[in-house]
């Protein structure tokens, strides 16, 4: 029997692959990746609390997030590209032009 | 009436609102002229005033609002027209009308002529707040509105240097304003004790009902208060010890002198004294302490004008002693005598200053009498009015300062205190002596100043005919001592004297003496060259000269060990501990943001991995400390 808990720790897990992504990544598209898991690990969450309280709330919450998961990945992707096409490189430790 | 009554107080305010919108213009001759002719508009409203409150016996009071009202306090903004106060509103209005006019002329080449004006109406409008005021809080107001203003108009030429002071006794224009706004705010902190000492008692401010409650207090509470009020008085009136500043603030434009360190505001602390009397009458100790205070002073301050030899700090000194004279009057419990004398002495002290105005006119500024002599030939009409000054000052017949000044020597004799009576009688002496030492110096005599290479020539006409009234005055004033009896003891309590008959017109045949006496020494002494120059080097001489070395004992006693002190808590005190704290403090945070700076390495999974940190912070502090467990 597949219980709320088992989706919660799948969430868990699943943003835990991401936090460690966005930390220990340098490349740009990766990072986009891991954002990607992190969003979908809270997916996962509100889906499952949705459904164990018979409440449409959650559900609702979820898609607005892929909406605006896709819509950032859009204009994300955009901006990685033209980066790439002025410098060359994608790697996170090239992108310091400002530092205290 | 209440329309007289704002327009007689509220004209030289508009006056002085109005000057000051071309403050820093060049000279416009209609700033004066409009000055001028709102300080008539409040002369005639209050002579207006006064024949209402003759003719009718009425007392005007209104309640302009409400101005501190918090808790237990109500204090309203309100004015009195009673014969106290508008016997002073006429006082006050006319010397400052025609010192206005005389200003026009005094002040023709003055860079500074709108600014002038614009203090010197504000001047007056803070002496009428003072004079009308119905309760102590709108009096202390215009008190500190006075000091103002005078400060501000001592050091009316401010850009004069330092100098030494064997040289210059007064050092320079802004060192003398910042030595009487400095005195006067050290005997000011003894009125408002005062004040406070009067609300904590009686719970009121209100003149009316402070001396309704005044005789339930206990008798020490009184005398507390009417020694801190007295405090006050001293400051403003230059009584001993605070008398130094007076002969200093001479370095303010001469028609200032006239105005404010002669005819008005120096007697305020008469004034309050006056105002105060039901306090001061459950008091004689205190009144007696005053009366002794203003009889030493009176002839203190004579002693120093004997030697003099500075045109204005004579007349200064002088101002001093009649202060002094009005003191006794008023300690002794003869008010109407000491606001009579207030009254006829403003009128020929602000001559004797317009007189020494046109003086340092026409010697281009120069103040040394020993300069001047036989300026009668060129100065005609200056010196017809200085001498009439003088003659009412030394107290003859028929001239205003007779009438007053014997009835106040008349007092001190019948109240049996005949060393005060002593005294001022040597006063009058003295003050006949050194009245006619300065006419003989500067208009009779050897034509000194054609060796110093002036060309003195008379003031111009509108001048004489602003100080024309003032010397009608100071003739005519004595004549009314009748009416003005019966009018103020309206208000004031009578004085009964024991005296009659052969004493009497004895007193006054000795008096009258003792000034002839001096004028006529004065006169022989000088037509014959004056004394022997050998007097200079008498230990007497220069103690008087040097006015006692008072302001140097307080130079070296009080000034500079203050400054010392000063210095001290300045160096040890607030840069070591205060500054110290303060610097510790920025420091903390500018060391904690150098060394956090590098948080800010723009390496953006640096920066997304202290968000983190931050994120796992907050989720613990929200575990553990969130109420349901």
């Amino acid at each position: 029997m597949i219980t709320l808990t088992h989706y919660l720790v799948l969430s868990a897990i699943l943003f835990c692959i991401g936090l460690v992504g966005v930390l220990r990544r340098k490349n740009l598209l990766m990072l986009f990746f891991s954002t990607e898991i992190l969003l979908n690990a809270v997916n996962v969450g509100f889906a499952a609390i949705s459904k164990y309280y018979m409440d449409l709330t959650g559900q609702m919450f979820a898609f607005f997030i892929i909406a605006i998961a896709a819509s950032e990945v859009a204009v994300g992707l955009g901006l990685l590209i033209i980066w790439y096409k002025r410098v060359g490189s994608i790697d996170l430790d090239t992108m310091q032009s400002m530092n205290g | 009436m209440e329309k007289y009554l704002y327009l007689a107080l509220f004209s030289p305010l508009v006056g002085s609102l109005f000057a000051s919108l071309f403050g820093a213009k060049p000279k416009k001759l209609f700033v004066g002229l409009v000055a001028s002719t709102l300080l008539f508009v409040s002369l005639f409203s209050s002579i207006y005033l006064l024949c209402y409150v003759a003719s009718s016996d009425n007392i005007i009071h209104v309640k302009l609002f409400d101005w501190i009202k918090v808790g237990g306090i109500n204090i309203p903004f309100g004015f009195i027209v009673d014969p106290v106060s508008v016997i002073m509103m006429v006082t006050v209005t006319t010397v400052s009308a025609f010192v206005h006019v005389y200003s026009l002329g005094y002040m023709k080449h003055d860079e500074g002529f709108n600014r002038f004006f614009s203090y010197l109406s504000a001047f007056v409008f803070s002496m009428m707040v003072l004079v009308m005021s119905d309760n102590f809080a709108g009096l202390f107001i215009g008190w500190e509105g006075v000091g103002l203003c005078s400060w501000l108009l001592i050091g009316f030429w401010y850009k004069k240097e330092d100098v030494a002071r064997e040289i210059n006794p007064s050092i320079s224009p802004s060192w003398a304003a910042n030595e009487a706004f400095i005195m006067n705010r050290i005997a000011d902190l003894g009125m408002l004790i005062g004040l406070f000492l009067i609300y904590w008692n009686t719970g009121s401010l209100q003149y009316d009902k402070v001396f309704e409650n005044i005789s339930t207090l206990n008798i020490t509470i009184v005398t507390l208060i009417g020694i801190f009020l007295f405090i006050g008085a001293m400051g403003k009136s230059a009584q001993f010890p605070f008398h130094t500043w007076l002969a200093d603030a001479m370095e303010g434009p001469t028609p200032v002198s006239a105005l404010i360190h002669a005819a008005t505001m120096v007697t305020a602390g008469v004034f309050l004294i006056i105002r105060s009397y039901p306090l001061y009458s459950q008091i004689p100790d205190v009144g007696f302490f005053i009366a002794t205070l203003g009889a030493f002073v009176a002839v203190f301050a004579a002693s120093m004008a004997l030697v003099n030899q500075d045109l204005k700090r004579i007349i200064a000194y002088s101002t001093l002693s009649q202060l002094g004279y009005m003191f006794v009057a008023a300690g002794l419990g003869a008010y109407w005598i000491a606001l009579f004398h207030l009254m006829t002495h403003a009128f020929f002290k602000s001559l004797l200053f317009l007189g020494a105005g046109n003086v340092m006119h026409a010697m281009d500024d120069e103040l040394n009498i020993f300069k001047m002599g036989g300026l009668r030939k060129t100065m005609k009409w200056t010196a017809i009015m200085m001498i009439i000054g003088s003659l009412a000052l030394a107290g003859i017949y028929p001239f205003a300062g007779f009438f007053s000044k014997d009835k106040i020597l008349a007092v001190a004799f019948d109240s049996n205190h005949y060393i005060l009576w002593f005294m001022l009688w040597v006063g009058a002496g003295m003050t006949a002596f050194y009245s006619f030492r300065l006419i003989m110096l500067v208009f009779f005599g050897d034509e000194r100043y054609k060796k110093y290479g002036f060309h003195p020539h008379e003031a111009y006409w509108y001048m004489l005919l602003a100080m024309a009234p003032l010397a009608i005055l100071a003739i005519i004033a004595g004549f009314f001592e009748e009416s003005f009896e019966h009018f103020v003891t309206y208000l004031l309590p009578e004085y009964h004297f024991n005296i009659e008959g052969i004493k009497e017109v004895g007193l006054i045949g000795i008096t009258t003496l003792i000034a002839l006496s001096g004028i006529v020494f004065a006169i022989y002494k000088y037509s014959k060259g004056g004394f022997n120059p050998k007097w200079k080097e008498n230990f007497l001489y220069k103690l008087l000269l040097n006015q006692y070395y008072i302001p140097i004992i307080y130079e070296k006693c009080i000034t500079k060990p203050y400054a010392k002190l000063s210095k001290i808590a300045w160096k040890e005190f607030d840069v070591r501990i205060i500054d110290a704290t303060v610097d510790f403090i920025a420091k903390i945070i500018y060391i904690s943001g150098f060394k956090g700076r590098v948080v800010q390495s723009g390496n953006l999974s640096k920066m997304l991995g202290w968000m983190v940190i931050g994120l796992v912070i907050l989720l613990l502090l929200v575990v553990l400390y969130s109420p349901v467990r």
